[in-house]
């Protein structure tokens, strides 16, 4: 037999005491933190398309601005909310819908704003950007405005979740 | 690791002294279990602290989803009760806490009672734990408005009425409880919350440092 590491009974009661307290401890916090972390671990809902207005016929080359409603559930807490898009057609006859929310603070932008031509303009610190999105250098927004993803439903417009534009 | 971060902090503020004196007490023969196993009932005491204790953590979390407001108290407790992880077993130690917290609090006192345990020179002591029992009592009353549901509000209209029944300021003393003179309605709930989780809870935790300071002061009573 190998020399003994003999623990002394002091020793073995702290051991034994230490685990079972930390033991009953962990039983009775876990719950409780794991309620508290609920929200970070429930994930986001799928995106949905929801229905807006705007005929498709009639976006044309210039962004137009369309709001759009929906019952939105907040725990327990329902109600509506309006969200607006600038919708466009491209060069390539595809629908572009750019959420309005500036990447610089988050303030509202809208298109020709403040008269510039060509521009989403935004109010706040004079943030601009292209047609397509694209934030210009050298005003305070480092990202290009996000992007709706859009659908069609018996003529009318439907927008997502906005998601990041790559630009 | 752990050795060492308290073994910086001990040698520049000497914090072994502070706990050693809160730690560190014989326990006498006649209120240990494993000499007497009758000294069971020495532990009334420190079970209710253990309830108060899981009582006011369960209470901080159940305040992340809860809202002291009439259109959506209920709606909050039924959203955290059935949507939440766990939130049922939070609610449920919150809701069983509170009545076990006065039973454990009730074989307290009869043994204190019983063993004649408050006399010479322990009065002042059964005086604070007789005003920790009305706090608990005012911590259960007000608690059991708050999920606002039909049990709620008729068991607030029933005490609010007894409260009412009080001579000469019984009209006052229900305004004051309800805030409104006829309805017991928004500002009652609002009101039954701060109670609830703000004035009663600080008196609680003043008295009991009291209840505790006299009690490691004074000694636990001897055997019978």
């Amino acid at each position: 037999m190998s020399k003994k590491q003999p623990v002394s009974r002091r020793q073995f009661l702290n051991y034994t005491l230490t685990g079972v307290g930390g033991f009953m401890a962990a039983g009775m916090l876990m719950p409780m933190v794991r309620f508290a972390v609920d929200p970070v671990l429930k994930g986001e809902a799928a995106g949905e398309y929801h229905p807006t207005q705007q005929k498709v016929s009639e976006l044309t080359d210039t962004p137009v601005r369309v709001d759009f409603s929906y019952e939105q559930t907040d725990a327990w807490y329902t109600s509506e909310v309006t969200h607006t898009a600038w919708v466009y057609k491209n060069d390539k006859g595809e629908i572009v819908a750019l959420s309005p929310v500036c990447k610089h603070l988050g303030c509202t932008v809208s298109w020709e704003g403040n008269d510039h031509k060509d521009k989403f303009f935004c109010p706040c610190h004079n943030g601009m950007y292209e047609k397509n999105g694209k934030n210009i250098p050298g005003t305070p927004p480092l990202k290009p405005l996000d992007v709706y993803p859009t659908a069609e439903k018996g003529g009318l417009l439907q927008l997502g979740k906005p998601e990041a534009n790559n630009v | 690791m752990l050795n060492k971060i308290y073994d910086w902090v001990d040698e520049r503020l000497d914090i072994t002294p502070m706990w050693r004196d809160i730690a560190d007490h014989e326990v006498p023969e006649h209120v240990n279990p494993a000499h007497h196993f009758s000294a069971f009932v020495y532990c009334f005491g420190g079970l209710t602290f253990f309830v108060t204790v899981i009582q006011i953590l369960s209470g901080m979390f159940l305040t992340m989803y809860y809202v002291p407001d009439i259109k959506n108290a209920w709606e909050s407790v039924y959203y955290l009760q059935n949507e939440v992880a766990f939130g049922v077993i939070v609610r449920g130690m919150h809701h069983w806490g509170a009545s076990l917290v006065i039973v454990m609090m009730f074989l307290h006192t009869l043994r204190v009672f019983f063993q004649g345990a408050y006399k010479k020179p322990r009065e002042l002591n059964w005086v604070v734990g007789v005003l920790i029992f009305f706090v608990m009592l005012g911590l259960g009353f007000t608690g059991y408005l708050l999920p606002w549901d039909m049990k709620a509000l008729f068991a607030t209209k029933v005490g609010i009425e007894i409260a009412a029944s009080t001579p000469l300021i019984g009209h006052e003393l229900k305004v004051l409880l309800a805030g409104h003179p006829d309805i017991i309605g928004a500002q009652t709930l609002t009101r039954f919350f701060a109670i609830h989780v703000f004035f009663l809870p600080a008196a609680l935790l003043a008295l009991m440092a009291g209840h505790f300071i006299m009690i490691r002061k004074q000694g636990i009573s001897g055997p019978l």
